[in-house]
């Protein structure tokens, strides 16, 4: 076990120990060793390393930088104005045992298809500070996910924090299970409507390979609202139902224990519709937050 | 030992803590600070780990096993195959087939084919890997409804375990009388007792070439008589002690480490600690049998039944276990709670190689009551009566016969049970636009604001016997002794009927107070040295022990009372014992009870067994088969997202009779608990087989509620005295778990007018509209 106290520490030994696990709330990697999944020879404990437990506002408070130390817990009691849809999803993962210990950079790092950070992270175009010995990169959350269970991070690579830009507009996340608390996710979904650009943003979980981004109900959204942003009112409810349709299009799902992908398609498209329609209620009573 | 009659007064009600109060659990407070020793803490000096190894195929032939590599590794200490099973090679509850460790073939996923002992768990697990099982793989039959013909190679019996038939009546000719009939089949998923205390034990070996085992089990004598079998040694050299136990439902009735840990503790001279994971806790113990149920139902247009014709098909799996009883249980019941003169039922037990399926919680009866009462209901709307109007027109009352032609005798308040749900004011609805989301379906995944949500009711009745039915004579023994220390008297308590966490020792402690007076009882460790206690099971054990407890102290309290009236000379027929007193009638103190024990203990053994009953015969199910029933009902309350197939389950209101309230508080638990058991099986609770392979055999996706699933339960507990039974009590634990998952799914029904045909139902079963909403009211 190895247990170092500064983050210069923990890139240190990253590069010296490759072959090392990180863990941070052990909430993944405690399960996977449990199961005899992995059996890691060493651990690298960064629950005490400083600073990186906490949050801070960058970019002239346009972005939350959020430390990989952060439980989620600390997410939904302090982030829950700037950044709602991450509080909301934090909200639905495990129990409170879970979300004391749990962090968005273990859930990116385990880079799970159903790791309920993971669309609203797409849906705000988040970054991944990715770091080691050889310098520090920002991963595109786009870039992030490359494949079931695997990231673009380098073995040699650290989450440091996450960049997650402050909401501008209504944000909302949904999340599918059998079980109406405690469960892994048979489908989810988030959207943001980012007021500011103005853009919108989605991500769909638990339906791919990997988290995904429903680009044509994005742009048709876009096209849809143009210059309505301030008066949705005015938009269709047709719009939401093919909004529903496209994000559910957008969604490559696989029959398993969890669902079929004919129900996954079909919850897709009813959370698409009715996040939407949650989001411009409050976008036409001007509200950021959900 | 004597046996004398059963005790029903209570000597001293004004005792505290003694019958009748929600007297405070012994083990409670140590299981919930952590100090409390589950069988899976059990430790001895010089422990060695022993691990199986299971097969990966739910059915393949042993071509070798090859353990040289795993004997090789440092610090292992044995590996062990059948060839090394000292006595017979295979176990079971009622039929000795099941293999201690596989021989020739292995017939389910999971089954166990060597085990190893190693000097830490780690190595031994990968010991494990290192055993070569040369298997060639062979088509597992999987299909119950193939098993039937007793035809299917490879499986016993051909695959059938057993058929009951239950003939009453004449259903062709109540037919002809019907005026309205309805059919339809009903199918049930496979529940896991998913009991949180994994199966583990410690086997230590004795200089005498005995073992002492210490396990978490559900009858101790039944066991210790399977693994002297298997160790090939006698009784007095096998000596079980009952370990903490984190949870059973049937599920640790039959064998788990018990052999293999005894065997290897045997071999290597050293205590042996055994515990399952999570994972393999699923392939180590028997499921509830999955059900598939044809029911047909005759009434006549205003509502009284005629006839009912059930077929009903529980799988067993691989091995029998208890199927043969289960598959009777369920067809004893299958007709309900109901008074209906024309009846016909088939019960089959099959053998497949899907994973073995045993006891659980209800035993057969869960599955009969929730297609008789999901069939109750599809007659109802045929009838257009509400139905629990229908049930309260048919409901089983005293002196009535079931269909095995056993009069109902003891309390049967049905009656009584139905009209407080029917009296009971329905929960108000939900502003879910307001609503803390926790309230709506899907909960915290916030996914409706009142889209999609309908509300429905439903209504179910159950009735299960207490007790072994079918003629078994079945005991139960109690020794209490009584000692003075420090001036006032002490009782001690020994029985074996294992405490799984129902509180059995607490009514043990409540009993002895009242029946002795005295303050202080100490329960003593549960163990074979004592006569048979036989099972917690069959909601027996709260009757039973109470029944050998109170005639112990009964026994005890003679003496001490016919010392007393020795020393003060007078006739023991006017003394009383309260406590540390012996009174007279006017309850004047005579004598302590310190003075006329001085350092002597007052010791004595009682044995109790229930009234006789018979099986019933083969070619018609006709006997007095049962020692008697319980009767519970339950009314549901369900919102549904008919979008996304999502349900909250708003509340869950229920009564039942239990005779007398042993300890209300427990009384509660236990129904709280089975309701909840019950709401899993209705809405999430199922191992997901295919092909014979498990595929979800965790707590990630083996889904059981969480507090946030679990309605508010408003219930009603009737006391009406049961006349054989101590005190008048009656079983509590298994009734509360009949009701629930019918009334669930009759509730969802009712929420969206489908025929939910399958338990437990899952998201996809219960959408009716489609996704782009536009069916949604406005
Ligand atoms: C009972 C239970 C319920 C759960 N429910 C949910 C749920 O509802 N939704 C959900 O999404 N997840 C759920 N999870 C999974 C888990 O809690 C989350 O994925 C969590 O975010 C993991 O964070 P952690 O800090 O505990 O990760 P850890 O277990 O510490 O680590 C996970 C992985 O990330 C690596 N890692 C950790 N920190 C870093 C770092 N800074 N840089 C690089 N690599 C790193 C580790 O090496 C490991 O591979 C649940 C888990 C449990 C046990």
């Amino acid at each position: 076990m190895l247990r170092p106290s500064s983050w210069r520490g923990a890139m240190l030994l990253r590069s010296q120990y490759p072959d090392a696990s990180p863990i941070c709330g052990g909430t993944d990697l405690m399960v996977d060793i449990n199961f005899g999944r992995a059996r890691p020879a060493t651990l690298l404990d960064l629950t005490s390393v400083e600073d990186i437990d906490s949050w801070e506002l960058i970019d002239d408070g346009r972005t939350v930088r959020i430390g990989a130390g952060m439980s989620y817990t600390r997410i939904i009691d302090e982030l829950s104005g700037l950044c709602p849809a991450l509080a909301q999803a934090a909200r639905t993962i495990g129990s409170p045992q879970i979300r004391n210990r749990g962090t968005v950079a273990g859930n990116l790092a385990t880079a799970s298809p159903a790791g309920d950070s993971h669309p609203v992270l797409l849906a705000c175009w988040a970054q991944v500070e990715a770091e080691s010995v050889r310098g520090l990169r920002l991963i595109d959350i786009d870039d992030f996910f490359v494949g079931p269970k695997r990231s673009a991070l380098e073995p040699d690579e650290l989450i440091r924090a996450v960049r997650v830009p402050a909401a501008t507009g209504p944000q909302q996340f949904a999340k599918v299970g059998p079980r109406n608390a405690m469960v892994i996710a048979t489908v989810s979904f988030a959207l943001n409507l980012d007021t500011a650009t103005p853009r919108v943003g989605t991500g769909i979980g638990s339906a791919g390979p990997t988290p995904l981004r429903a680009r044509a109900a994005e742009q048709m959204l876009q096209d849809s609202l143009d210059d309505r942003w301030d008066a949705p009112g005015s938009v269709d409810e047709d719009v939401g139902r093919q909004f529903g349709a496209l994000v559910a299009e957008a969604a490559s799902p696989i029959d398993d224990v969890r669902g079929s992908a004919e129900y996954r398609r079909h919850a897709l498209a009813v959370l698409g519709r009715r996040c939407l329609s949650w989001a411009l209620q409050d976008l036409g009573e001007g509200e950021v937050a959900a | 030992m004597t046996v004398i009659e059963t005790p029903t007064r209570i000597t001293t009600p004004s005792v505290v803590d003694g019958v009748g109060a929600s007297a405070t659990r012994p083990d409670g407070v140590p299981k919930v600070d952590g100090s409390f020793i589950y069988s899976s803490d059990e430790y001895h000096d010089g422990s060695l780990w022993g691990v199986t190894l299971r097969s990966p195929h739910p059915r393949a032939r042993i071509l070798a096993i090859d353990t040289s590599q795993a004997e090789g590794i440092d610090g292992v200490r044995c590996v062990l195959t059948h060839r090394d099973v000292p006595g017979s090679k295979t176990y079971g509850m009622k039929v000795y087939d099941e293999p201690v460790l596989a021989f020739d073939e292995v017939r389910y996923q999971g089954e166990p084919v060597a085990v190893v002992a190693a000097s830490h768990p780690e190595i031994a697990r990968r010991a494990c890997e290192l055993i070569v099982v040369d298997y060639e793989e062979l088509v597992p039959n999987t299909d119950p409804e193939m098993s039937l013909t007793g035809r299917v190679d490879g499986l016993f019996g051909g695959g059938l375990a057993r058929h009951v038939r239950i003939r009453h009546g004449d259903v062709g000719a109540a037919r002809a009388l019907a005026d309205v009939v309805v059919e339809g089949r009903y199918e049930m998923g496979t529940q896991d007792p998913a009991f949180l205390g994994p199966e583990s034990g410690l086997a230590v070996p004795l200089g005498d070439g005995g073992v002492e085992l210490y396990v978490s089990c559900q009858n101790l004598h039944l066991d210790q008589q399977q693994v002297a079998d298997c160790l090939g040694l006698p009784l007095d050299k096998v000596r079980l002690v009952l370990s903490g136990v984190g949870g059973a439902f049937g599920g640790k009735e039959d064998l788990n480490v018990h052999i293999h840990a005894c065997m290897l503790a045997l071999r290597t001279g050293r205590p042996v600690r055994m515990v399952y994971s999570r994972e393999e806790s699923f392939f180590g113990h028997v499921h509830r049998h999955p059900a598939i149920a044809d029911i047909e139902l005759g009434a006549t247009r205003d509502g009284r039944l005629l006839f009912t014709k059930v077929r009903l098909v529980l799988d067993g799996g691989a091995y029998t276990s208890t199927s043969q009883v289960v598959i009777a249980n369920g067809c004893y019941f299958a007709a309900g709670a109901y008074d209906v003169a024309n009846v016909e039922i088939d019960g089959f037990a099959t053998y497949t190689n899907n994973p073995p399926c045993g006891a659980m919680r209800g035993f057969g009866a869960v599955q009969s009551c929730y297609a008789i009462e999901s069939a109750m209901d599809r007659l109802a709307a045929a009838l257009e009566m509400h139905p629990l109007e229908l049930r309260m027109r048919n409901a089983i009352g005293e002196g009535d016969m079931l269909p095995t032609g056993q009069p109902v005798d003891g309390p049967a308040p049905v009656q009584e049970i139905l009209a407080y749900l029917r009296d009971l004011p329905l929960p108000a609805g939900v502003d879910h636009g307001t609503a803390d989301m926790r309230a709506r379906p899907g909960g915290v995944g916030n996914v409706t604001r009142g889209e999609g949500i309908r509300r429905g009711v439903g209504y179910a009745l159950g009735m299960k016997a207490i007790g072994f039915s079918g003629g078994m004579d079945d005991t139960c023994t109690a020794r209490v002794t009584v000692w003075i220390r420090d001036g006032e008297p002490v009782a001690e308590v020994y029985c074996a009927g294992p405490e799984l966490g129902q509180g059995v020792v607490t009514l043990e402690a409540q009993i002895a107070r009242t029946e002795l007076g005295v303050r202080t009882v100490e329960l003593r460790d549960k163990d074979t040295d004592i006569a048979e206690s036989g099972a917690s099971s069959a909601s027996r054990q709260s009757w039973m022990t109470a029944g050998a407890v109170a005639g112990a102290c009964g026994l005890v309290r003679d003496e001490i009372l016919a010392r007393g009236a020795r020393a003060l000379g007078r006739p023991a027929g006017e003394l009383t014992l309260d406590g540390p007193e012996i009174r007279d009638p006017a309850g004047h103190p005579l004598v302590p009870v310190a003075e006329v024990l001085g350092p002597e203990a007052v010791s004595h053994a009682f044995t109790y067994r229930h009234r006789p009953t018979e099986p019933v015969d083969d070619e018609r199910g006709q006997g007095n088969a049962h020692v008697a029933f319980a009767y519970a009902a339950h009314r549901a309350v369900v919102d549904v997202d008919v979008e996304l197939g999502l349900v909250k389950v708003v509340e869950m209101a229920t009564a039942q009779d239990v005779g007398k309230a042993m300890n209300p508080a427990g009384v509660e638990g236990q129904i709280e608990g089975g309701t909840v058991q019950g709401l899993g099986l209705a809405v999430m609770e199922e191992l997901q087989i295919t092909d014979g392979r498990v595929r979800n055999p965790s707590f990630t996706d083996y889904l059981i509620p969480t507090m946030l699933d679990v309605p508010p339960m408003p219930m009603k507990i009737f006391e009406f005295p049961h006349p054989d039974s101590p005190y008048g009590l009656n079983g509590v634990g298994e009734p509360p778990n009949l009701s629930s998952t019918p009334a669930i799914l009759n509730a969802l029904r009712d929420a969206t007018g489908l025929e939910l045909p399958r338990a437990p139902v899952r998201p996809s079963d219960l959408i009716t509209e489609p996704p782009d909403g536009r069916a949604e009211p406005e």
